[in-house]
């Protein structure tokens, strides 16, 4: 059985960043861009296990813990936030939350 | 030893009795800021006698007591001490400064009375007698300097007493301002003096001094520079020509401040300094013949300025000028004890004179001009008698304290070891002008006939606590001379035999002779010796006497024999006299040469260039450089939370450009 390569991995883990980036800047959608933000979260745990795979070390797993760990504390915080900004504005179109703008 | 072991003291009262009265004194009643402003001053009076009793103990080869209290500054090889020293010198300014000051507070309950800033004239007067303490016992010139800038401030304080008056804040500018001017030669001075001699204690200076050869007479040398350095500063403080200015306008300040500060003791302080720093100046030719010269020619030219002034106080203050001129006369000729001896009587008879006018203006209802008094002998004896003592000391006839301090000085100046016949006859010039301009004052202001409306003017004698001042002071105008009376007999004159300890204890450069009169037994040398009669006979009919004789008869012949009289001669010099009026012209020649350059460069120049372009322009320039950028950062900041996000994206790249780049150079 032949093992990947890591450097599929990568490849994998660095388009789906490129897509969550990509989305993260492009799209209107709070929640829309929430989702982007979990998907470069995700694809940067995807490179980690990669790591962690191909050099049988630890360290990589244990971070893929941490960065799970703050996505979820981040999921609370910014779905109740995006529930506030609804509230308020009846709309969760990012160009309306702009109360700061010059 | 209570208080010779704790000197401070008695610069402590009269601090603490400033800071009692200026801090809390706002709402006190009279007697309260009487007891604490005249109790601090009689205290610390009372300790000086203590001290000197303790001093009198002390074994006779000890000339000179000293005390370090403690290290003040030290940086390096740079120490400064609190130190206090007494020595016999001390001993004479001490007795003078509290005793003075003790009799212009008490005179100062009567003549303040009515005055809103009561507490803070007390106040005031109470931080000057501290300075001056601190002046007159400091150990060191660098301590000396604090306290001759501590009675400039006091003194720039009272001057501008009245401060709702512009010209009191003016002439209070004035005197600060010129004698700055002095203070920046002294400055120099003792960073020299620390520079040749690496130290400031007056002790290590003048025993390094001593084993230093006399200067030539015709190069200048460091010690010259040095004395001629502090002498600036003695001109500024002590009023001489060409700082002179500012004595006159002080007398904007209350009378028993011109008493006490102006002349009295703080301007006698350059005359002081000089005594103090005996042992440089005695090795200094230029420096003792330049004392002399601006003495002499002072003495004379203030003189002049006095014969025609109109206002009680400015006859006086010119007086002072012309008086101190004398003492500086009497040091620049080696006769530092005669100095001395002056400064004491002139505190004596031109104090009573000061406190004297001052008795006459409050009679007079503040009236000041001499022109609209006469008359009033019958009306304020006490005045009247106590003031025409003291004209009688300082034109110096016989017996009085005047004559013999005048007549030491005179006498040093013309037969002395530096005697000068030029300065001799500037001197005895003076001395017939003095008689003269002081009898003038005392014929128009108490003879003749009352020049000023008697139904307006209510004059009325002074309280008993301004008569009692002047009367003490006029008993000593009378027997404060008679230290000296013996030497008249060719005996010892003890004033000088006193002061002997401190003017030869650093010993005396190879051909210069000590003390005028000490040297004025040459005459017994030659193997002359006069009988005592002739001696008596000789000074009381000398040049000085008769001058003063003279003086007073025509001062006689224009104001009470011919009341017309000055006036056809006025209008007969008419040039002269105007110029005498108007003091010289000094001061506006001062505001062409130097106040008005000053003014303008200050303004054109400083002000709207180096000020506003310069260093306004700077610190606006910078304000403006980031005002412009952060109105451009401002952009990045628009609210829109896309933008952020890019922002976000970019620095992440950004970033991770930059890591690679590292990583790939750290390869």
């Amino acid at each position: 059985m032949s093992i990947v390569p890591i450097s599929y991995y990568l490849v994998l883990s660095a388009i789906l960043f490129g897509l969550g980036v990509v989305a993260f800047v492009f799209k209107r959608n709070i929640i829309t861009i929430f989702m982007a933000i979990e998907l470069m979260l995700n694809a940067v745990n995807l490179a980690f296990v990669a790591f962690a795979r191909a050099w049988n070390q630890l360290d990589g797993l244990v971070f893929v813990f941490f960065v799970i760990v703050v996505a979820a504390a981040e999921a609370a915080v910014g779905l109740a936030i995006v529930i506030t900004i609804y509230q308020n504005r009846h709309s969760l179109n990012i160009e309306r939350v702009n109360l700061l703008k010059l | 030893m209570p208080i010779l072991d704790h000197l401070w003291i008695i610069l402590a009262l009269p601090l603490a009795g400033a800071a009692i009265n200026g801090l809390l004194g706002k709402n006190w009643p009279k007697v309260a800021i009487n007891s604490v402003g005249i109790g601090s001053v009689s205290l610390s009076f009372l300790s000086v006698l203590e001290a000197i009793r303790e001093f009198s103990l002390l074994p006779a080869d000890q000339f000179a007591f000293f005390k370090n209290y403690f290290n003040w500054i030290v940086a390096g090889s740079f120490k400064v001490d609190f130190a206090l020293q007494m020595d016999h010198l001390t001993i004479v300014m001490l007795l003078v400064v509290t005793f003075v000051s003790l009799l212009v507070h008490i005179y100062s309950v009567g003549y303040m009375a009515h005055d809103e800033g009561y507490y803070r004239f007390f106040a005031y007067m109470n931080l000057f007698v501290f300075f001056m303490l601190t002046l007159v016992l400091a150990a060191n010139i660098v301590l000396m300097f604090v306290g001759w800038e501590g009675v400039g401030l006091c003194s720039y304080l009272l001057i501008g007493f009245w401060f709702l008056k512009q010209s009191a804040i003016s002439a209070g500018k004035k005197a600060f301002l010129t004698t700055r001017i002095g203070d920046f030669g002294f400055t120099i001075g003792i960073l020299l003096l620390f520079w040749t001699f690496s130290s400031v204690d007056f002790g290590t200076v003048f025993a390094k001094a001593a084993n230093m050869p006399a200067e030539s007479a015709t190069q200048a040398g460091v010690l010259t520079w040095i004395c001629l350095l502090l002498f600036a500063g003695a001109i500024g403080k002590s009023a001489q020509l060409p700082l002179y200015v500012w004595l006159p306008d002080a007398m904007e300040g209350p009378t028993p401040v011109s008493a006490l500060i102006h002349a009295a003791t703080m301007v006698t302080a350059g005359v002081y300094m000089v005594a103090r720093m005996h042992p440089l100046f005695s090795r200094a030719p230029i420096a003792m013949f330049v004392v002399a010269l601006v003495g002499a020619v002072t003495a004379f030219y203030a003189a002049t300025i006095a014969l025609v002034q109109t206002d009680i106080k400015k006859v006086l203050a010119y007086s002072t000028v012309s008086q101190l001129g004398y003492m500086f006369l009497g040091c620049g000729v080696g006769a530092y004890a005669a100095g001395i001896f002056h400064l004491m009587t002139h505190a004596f008879f031109k104090g009573l004179l000061f406190l004297a006018a001052g008795s006459v203006i409050h009679a007079m209802g503040g009236e000041q001009d001499m022109r609209l008094m006469g008359g009033l002998r019958k009306q304020i004896p006490a005045t009247y008698w106590t003031m025409f003592i003291a004209t009688l000391a300082i034109a110096g006839i016989p017996g009085f304290a005047g004559f013999f301090s005048k007549d030491e000085i005179l006498d040093a100046a013309g037969s002395g070891p530096h005697a000068n016949i030029t300065f001799w006859l500037l001197g005895l010039a003076a001395a017939g002008l003095t008689s003269f301009y002081m009898f003038r004052l005392i014929f128009l202001t108490f003879f003749g006939k009352p020049r000023f409306d008697e139904h307006e003017v209510h004059v009325h004698e002074s309280p008993r606590n301004m008569t009692v001042p002047l009367m003490i002071l006029a008993f000593l105008s009378i027997v404060g001379g008679w230290f000296a009376a013996p030497h008249l007999l060719g005996k010892t004159d003890y004033f000088e035999a006193f002061l002997h300890p401190v003017f030869s204890a650093y010993g005396v450069p190879p051909g210069i002779e000590q003390g005028a009169s000490l040297a004025g037994a040459a005459g017994e040398a030659g193997g002359i010796s006069p009988s005592p009669a002739m001696e008596l006979f000789h000074a009381l009919t000398g040049p000085p006497v008769i001058l003063a004789v003279i003086g007073l008869l025509v001062a006689w012949w224009f104001y009470i024999r011919r009341p017309d009289a000055p006036k056809k001669l006025a209008e007969r010099v008419h040039g002269l006299y105007t110029l005498l009026l108007n003091k010289y012209y000094v001061d506006e020649i001062y505001a062409i040469l130097f106040i008005r350059p000053f003014l303008w460069i200050s303004t054109n120049v400083l002000w709207h260039v180096v000020d506003e372009r310069v260093i306004d322009g700077t610190v606006n320039g910078f304000a403006d450089v980031a005002r412009e950028a952060g109105g451009q950062a401002r952009e990045l900041q628009s609210g829109n939370a896309r933008s952020y996000a890019t922002w976000v994206v970019i620095g992440a790249v950004g970033f991770t450009a930059l890591m690679l780049g590292v990583w790939g150079m750290v390869r």
